[in-house]
């Protein structure tokens, strides 16, 4: 079955967009002293958006002595005072929602329907959520002395661009650091129009810095002497270099990296909900998720049915102008990502996986990639070992519960893993069995401010979100 | 005169005292220069061993309740109470410390033990809870052991060192293999003695006696050992900090004695979501 034809829904809201920007420190925009500029280009169809400044070593130096010059005041002020200055970031967020939604959508390549319905939404509820706790840190750590560490460097990924922006930014400023925010070199926009709004909201200056770049830039901030402690989101293998980079300086770090989550679908689940589950697991902003559903363990007994349902749902998948609001999958978010995706996949069919894939049409320009998804897959294939981080299912069947945790148990990850069956008891029994940072029963993919979010295993340490998530920006 | 008799020192490996697979054994001194004892020099080949048996052992020690667990760390104070002349003299021989000061230091490896028993079955409602979710969900987080956990005693306090930090890992139902103080491994050791009689399952706590130069790297970048309590010397911390980094393996220094934050180096929080309806 074809996707139903639908007339076009363009969103018409168009973001207030400058055609440079500087790099946001201690309060203002300023040019680059030893930087450069760069271009940001529209993934789903390679056109220009505007310019942007990539930070040299000198910049990231600026910004981070912005920062430390503003850390005494704003550590200072009564948390009453901080929370106040969130709430009012977190309204203006919200007033200005609909704006950064296009803006996330047009850099980033993701559906408006994502970045207007969840990302936009959970960014301001993340500002709300530890707005309130900056005059209650007390609380959270009853019998301890909560203090906040200093600057916080945070290196930020492309997939939720402003939303791990809001992860990183509302728990540190809430515990009285200040903060320099990396984001991603392919999505720079929405954290320079947070910059913006910080200004707007006139946050003390240098509380909030933001510098946009490349890798290098990234290396240079998380390896700078001033940081009190690095928050890093991205792939394990960067990761990895930041821990070593940092082992033995004594700077807090975490680590929000890759996963591999097994999403385990058992015979007496309700398979149409499941269904929806598995879709929205895997293919929920192309797949460019972390915590992504990426393999299906299904029980033998129903794959067959699992299996067909699963084929005609992904049909109905629209893949194409990530501003049309009846658009499901945008654009993949980088040509190297896309490269990335298809040598994952080749080594899919190589290793003798099966391969399936929408019959959806793709546009002509921009970076494109169907919905995917592999059936006699081997737990020994790279497809079901390594991070895809696209729209690509490793599809596994297993024949009893222990054998679905070990499979399930069976990688280097351990970020967030999903079940599926009828029974109470055995949700709680394998939940509690599976190695991972997050795991949804009966449903997929649900995030929080209230609810600690993070990994085990190679997936990182450290939690976001909850008090859990505030733990990690104080002193005790 | 009666002739003494001399013990035998030997590791802990999967509840069993063995000597190092190695072979090897090494003097140990006491301050004035006096023989003390032989103690099996522990290889990376007996940290493996025992990676292995902290790893089998996992399941049935972080699955048993933590009201179980507490009376188990409860049942530890009680031995270390009991064996508290004993042990004292030990560490007054081995380290050269004065009776008086060596007993207070092993009064503080029970408090220890007795303030980590009366954790567990609070962690849940300290460090976990019930998430308020804006949507129809019922989200909770709970904390759960970090796995195996891998510990560098300080070379003294040579027996609280160890004590403090590993009651911390166990309370949070993680199973330990310990390197216990190279410069005075005996106390360390006879501290087996106390864990096999404590109803300690074997397998949950496995000590070993050995050059951390020579064990710990290894033991850093090993695949299994999902974290590394660090109290050992500080020549050492950079380079097994990096070896951790390979894994992303938790390299922690040791939390305050008798604290939360002891416990807390060795958790994970688990978060799970399931509908409520709407």
């Amino acid at each position: 079955m074809s996707a139903i034809p639908y007339a076009p829904a363009p969103e018409s809201v168009r973001p207030r967009l400058r055609t440079s920007y500087d790099l946001f420190i201690d309060g203002a925009f300023v040019a680059p002293r030893d930087g450069s500029r760069h271009v940001t280009i529209n993934p789903a169809t390679h056109e220009p958006i505007t310019e942007v400044s990539h930070a040299g070593v000198a910049d990231v130096q600026a910004a981070v002595d912005a920062a430390s010059g503003a850390f005494p005041a704003w550590s200072a002020l009564p948390g009453a005072e901080r929370g106040k200055h969130l709430f009012r970031l977190a309204r203006i967020l919200q007033e200005r929602a609909r704006e950064l939604a296009v803006a996330e959508t047009l850099d980033g390549g993701k559906p408006i329907r994502e970045s207007r319905d969840i990302d936009l939404p959970l960014v301001a509820a993340h500002l709300f959520y530890h707005a309130g706790w900056a005059d209650k840190l007390a609380y959270a750590f009853a019998g301890r002395n909560p203090r906040p560490l200093g600057v916080c460097g945070a290196v930020i990924p492309w997939n939720f661009p402003l939303l791990m922006a809001a992860w990183k930014v509302a728990p540190a400023l809430a515990c009285g650091n200040t903060v320099v925010l990396k984001p991603a070199e392919t999505t720079p926009l929405t954290a320079l129009l947070l910059a913006e709004i910080a200004q707007e909201a006139d946050l003390p200056r240098g509380v909030l810095n933001v510098i946009t770049g490349g890798p290098e830039t990234g290396a240079a901030l998380v390896r700078n002497p001033g940081l009190a402690k690095v928050a890093f989101t991205g792939s394990t293998a960067v990761g990895k270099a930041i821990a070593t980079e940092l082992a033995g300086t004594g700077r807090r770090l975490t680590l929000e990296l890759g996963g591999k989550a097994a999403n385990i679908v058992f015979a007496d689940a309700p398979l149409d909900q499941a269904i929806e589950g598995i879709v929205n697991g895997i293919y929920f902003n192309q797949g460019h998720v972390c915590c992504a559903g990426s393999r299906l363990l299904v029980e033998e007994s129903i794959a067959d049915v699992v299996l067909a349902k699963l084929a005609r749902r992904v049909r109905t998948l629209r893949v194409g102008d990530p501003l049309d609001k009846n658009t499901d999958v945008g654009a993949i978010n980088s040509p190297a990502q896309l490269a990335r995706i298809r040598a994952l996949v080749a080594s899919g069919v190589e290793e003798g996986a099966t391969l399936h894939q929408s019959d959806c049409v793709l546009p002509d320009r921009g970076n494109w990639f169907a919905p995917t998804w592999f059936t006699d897959v081997a737990p020994a294939h790279r497809i079901a070992r390594e991070e895809v981080f696209g729209p690509v299912l490793a599809v596994m069947t297993f024949r009893t519960p222990d054998e679905a945790v070990e499979l399930a148990n069976n990688t280097r990850y351990g970020l967030s893993a999903g079940v599926w069956t009828d029974k109470g008891a055995k949700a709680l029994r394998i939940a509690r069995r599976l190695r991972a940072g997050v795991v949804w029963a009966n449903t997929f993919n649900q995030l929080d401010p209230t609810s600690p979010f993070g990994g085990m295993r190679e997936s990182g340490f450290g939690r976001e979100g909850g008090m859990a998530g505030l733990r990690e920006y104080v002193e005790l | 005169m009666r002739l003494e008799v001399r013990k035998t020192y030997k590791l802990l490996i999967g509840g069993a005292a063995v000597r190092s697979e190695s072979g090897r054994v090494v003097p140990v001194n006491g301050p004035t220069g006096t023989h003390l004892a032989n103690v099996p020099l522990g290889s990376r080949k007996d940290a493996r061993d025992a990676v292995r048996a902290a790893r089998g052992a996992l399941p049935g020690w972080s699955g048993r309740t933590a009201y179980n667990r507490g009376q188990v760390l409860y049942r530890i104070a009680e031995v270390l109470e009991a064996r508290s002349l004993e042990l004292a003299g030990v560490i007054a021989h081995s380290t050269g410390t004065s009776i008086a000061d060596a007993t207070v230091e092993v009064a503080q490896a029970v408090e220890s033990a007795v303030h980590y028993a009366g954790w567990t079955d609070k962690l849940h409602a300290v460090l976990g809870g019930v998430n308020p979710v804006a949507a129809p969900f019922f989200s909770f987080s709970t904390p759960e052991p970090v796995g195996v956990v891998a510990l560098l005693a300080a070379d003294l306090p040579s027996l609280v060192g160890l004590v403090d930090p590993l009651c911390a890992a166990l309370a949070g139902g993680n199973t330990v293999l310990a390197l216990v103080s190279a410069a005075h491994p005996l106390a360390g050791l006879d501290l087996g003695e106390v864990l096999t009689t404590s109803d300690v399952p074997a397998g949950v706590v496995n000590l070993i006696a050995g050059d951390h130069a020579e064990v710990a790297p290894h033991v850093a970048s090993h695949g299994d050992v999902d974290a590394l309590i660090d109290a050992s010397n500080d020549a050492l911390a950079t380079e097994l900090e990096r070896r951790c980094a390979t894994n992303i393996t938790r390299y922690r220094r040791p939390g305050a004695p008798c604290s939360l934050e002891a416990v807390e180096r060795t958790l994970e929080l688990k978060t799970a979501w399931h509908p409520v309806g709407s």
